[in-house]
Order: structure tokens, then sequence, then C-alpha cells
């Protein structure tokens, strides 16, 4: 699944996402793939720009039948840090998968908060990664940080 | 009962000696609750942690051998570690010797020097808490062991991000019924469905907490820890159960950091999944450290007839 070139700037995702969880339950439910779809698009958004700050060109490839997931592999190549947002990226492939077949106003309503709840997270963490650059290296510690940086002065 | 992992080396880790004490507390007071013995290391050191780790990532892989070597010299063939931190350097540390020559050639240098024992990888197993009561008591073991049932306690079940990442360290992971997932991990749920709780689908179970962030660039991980509590609630928790004293430190800390910086309230409560085993087990709060929590969850206790 391709979705709609994304174009959005981390911080309107958030406020998007933002403005999706407080929204009505009924026009939730009304637009409900749609706004699957928009917030499918938006967690590529922050993987672009996620992407572009390392200076790579976004993959249109797809892993999965998802772009999402395909630029999610492409984030973490060389950097398994990024790997902490993986199952995140696949929640929201989920969510939207569900919102397609959920037919209870509620419970469609329900998943599309979910769903932007999760892009919510999504936006936060890499944006928290890409104004603290290298950071997640601490969390992930698969491949330390600073490996090089203290490869020759190292004492043991 | 399984007779596997009833006894046990314990490698509690720093965490658990300092803010995760009512974690510490509640996995000896939960083993004792179910006939598991732990034996805790002799002389234990630091597991390299994160800062180790990011300085010279094969001086955390020696520290982290160097505790599966006392493992190995008090006869025991498995390392329990309740906190994720510990638990995913321990497995790294196994992963790294078996592979990786440098690893092995520091870390046998620095045994040599230190004058013990140099740890041979493949001779300690390093498991999680959740996989010492999963695999040793089981789903049925509890239920047989329930005095009080979390019936009525909805509960979101919070793994963190290094209970399953990254997945090649953890070969025992993803192999099929019975065996935890990576990408869905289930084995607190499955205790805590045990012990009569009500699971809720929880879409931020493995996310970040915003941990690597908490000092540096405190704003991130309250957001982050803010979306986490909201969406809890969202799906509507009474409780987020936690494995990881890292992650319940940063969620009990940004929850009140949230309300004070950012004017959002939250009121899901926030319990070590072995406090909350611990009180479904017949033992007191208090035993269980309940107390020793920055989330105040006395009343939600007593409203559940947990106390």
């Amino acid at each position: 699944m391709t979705s709609e070139p994304a174009s959005l700037a981390i911080d309107d995702v958030t406020a998007r996402a933002d403005a999706i969880v407080v929204a009505p339950e009924a026009v939730l439910s009304q637009d409900a793939e749609h706004i699957a779809e928009e917030l499918l698009a938006a967690g590529e958004a922050v993987l672009e720009s996620w992407l572009a700050a390392h200076g790579q060109a976004p993959t249109t490839g797809t892993v999965e039948g998802f772009r999402l997931l395909a630029l999610h592999r492409q984030g973490a190549r060389g950097d398994p840090s990024f790997n902490a947002c993986r199952e995140t990226c696949r929640e929201i492939v989920y969510h939207r998968n569900l919102i397609r077949l959920e037919t209870g106003v509620s419970e469609r309503a329900r998943r599309v908060r979910l769903a932007a709840m999760v892009v919510r997270h999504l936006a936060l963490f890499v944006g928290g990664k890409l104004e603290t650059a290298g950071l997640g290296e601490f969390c992930c510690s698969s491949r330390p940080l600073r490996q090089s940086e203290f490869s020759e002065t190292r004492t043991v | 009962m399984t007779g596997k992992y009833e006894k046990v080396a314990y490698y509690p880790g720093c965490a658990l000696e300092g803010t995760g004490h009512a974690y510490n507390r509640s996995t000896k007071a939960v083993g004792e609750a179910l006939g598991l013995e732990v034996v805790e290391l002799k002389n234990w050191n630091c597991c390299g942690a994160m800062e180790v780790k990011n300085v010279d990532p094969k001086l955390q892989t020696y520290l982290s051998a160097r505790n599966l070597s006392i493992a190995q010299d008090m006869g025991f063939d498995t390392v329990m570690a309740p906190c994720n931190g510990c638990y995913h350097n321990l497995k790294k540390a196994e992963y790294d010797l078996a592979r990786d020559a440098d690893s092995k050639e520091v870390n046998a240098r620095l045994s040599s020097k230190a004058g013990h024992r140099t740890y041979e990888p493949g001779t300690v197993e390093t498991i999680h808490a959740l996989d010492w009561i999963k695999h040793s008591v089981g789903e049925d073991g509890i239920r047989e062991r329930v005095r009080n049932s979390l019936a009525g306690l909805k509960v979101a079940n919070y793994y963190g991000c290094m209970y399953t990442r990254p997945r090649h360290i953890f070969p025992e992971k993803d192999k099929g019924p019975g065996s935890e997932s990576t990408a869905k991990p289930h084995f607190m749920d499955d205790i805590l469905a045990a012990a009569g709780a009500e699971n809720v689908e929880y879409p931020l179970k493995t996310a970040c907490c915003g941990g690597a962030h908490a000092l540096s660039d405190s704003d991130t991980s309250t957001k982050l820890v803010l979306n986490l509590l909201t969406t809890a609630e969202a799906c509507g928790a009474d409780v987020i159960a936690t494995e990881c004293p890292t992650c319940h430190t940063g969620l009990e800390m940004h929850q009140v950091r949230a309300e004070k910086v950012l004017g959002r309230k939250t009121t899901v409560k926030i319990l070590y999944f072995t406090q909350l085993l611990g009180m479904a087990l017949g033992l007191s709060p208090r035993k269980v450290g309940v107390h020793e929590n920055f989330s105040d969850s006395r009343d939600l206790i007593r409203e559940k007839g947990l106390a």
C-alpha cells in the first residue's frame, strides 16, 4: 500500500493526531477509512523527515505491501536504534487494516483514535531523536554511538 | 510446577537496589509465594548498562560476562534478571562472546587481570523474570494459587523497547506457540490474565518510553510518556503493568511532570507486574512494595479488594 505523497512536518503530524484524538465519534466513524489513510501518510511523512535529515532519498518501494514499513527499514539501515519504532510502524499498519474491517460506529472511532495515538508516538519519538541527535543509541545499545570516537583511546 | 527454573541465580542489577527497589522486593516475594528459589549472585557488578556500553562496548561485554561467570562459579546454569537493561546486556554479552573474537579476547584478558574465571558462552542461560514465572509455574500454576483474583482490573501491559530488541540476541523468542513474540510480546499478559486481570489491547506495549532522553531532553520524555499514559487510558486501562525499572520510573516521574509542565493530568496507575501478581497471590500491598511507588495506587487497590 502506497499512500498519497506525504509532505507534513513532524509538528504538523503531532497537531493533526491531537485533533483526531479529540474529534467527535460520529466524524471519526464516518471518515474512518479516509483518516486511516491520512494517518498512514502522516507516518510516512515522519519517516521521510528522518531520512531527509540523514541525507537519504526516501524509498518509493514497499515492504509487505506498505511504504511505511519500507521507509522504516530504510531508516533503520546502519542505525539499529531506529528499530525502537519498528513495532510502532507495524501498529499503524495494523490499525489501518482493522479500521477498514470494522463496521461498528464506536469501534471504528475508537480504532481511529488509537491509530492517531500511535502515529503521535512515532512523531514524538522521531522528533525527539532528530532534536537530540544520537541519543537513541543509548536505549538501543546495539551499535554504540561513540564507538569510533573512542576506538583510539580505549584502555581495555 | 514444571520443574524448570525452580532455583535460579538472581541478578537484581543496580536499578533494583535504587529506584526499582519495589520491583526487587516484589520479585523476591512472588518467588517465595510461588515456591521458587532465587539465590543472589555474590559480589555482582553493574552490567555495563548504557553508559559503559557507549564508551566501550567490549568493556560492557566483560562486565556482563563477569556476572555470568559468578553464576557459573556458584553452580548455576540459569541467571534471572528482572531489569530489561540487565537482561538485554547479559544476552548481548552471551551473543557477542559466542561470535566476536575481539570481545572474547578482551573478556579473557580482563577476567585474567581481575583474577576470576573467564566466562565461556553457552554455559549460563539468562532469563527475564517473565520467563522465570511463565516457564516454572505457568498459567495453570498461577490460577491454582490465586487468592485475590485481579478480576475487574483492566491492565495495559507495557514491555518497553529492550525486552525484545534486537531480535538476534534472543534466539529463544519467536519460536511459535509457547515462546515469546518480539513483535507482540505476551508473557506478562498471560501471567496477569491467569491471575484474573482483564488485559486491554494496548498498541504501544513495546514503544519507547523516552528513557534515553530523561536527563538531556526531559520534554521529549514527558511527551512520550504522556502519550503512553493517555493511550492506556483510551484503551480503558486502570493500571499500566511494567517489567522494567527504567520504564516504570520514567512513567511515574513523567506522569507527575506532565501535569506540572504540560498541565495534563492522567489517572492511570503504574505498578510492576510482580506487585499485581503478588497481591493476587495474597501478599499484602506493603509486602510487594506498593508504598514505594510514586504512582499512588492504594485507593484503586482497596477498591478492587486487593488490600
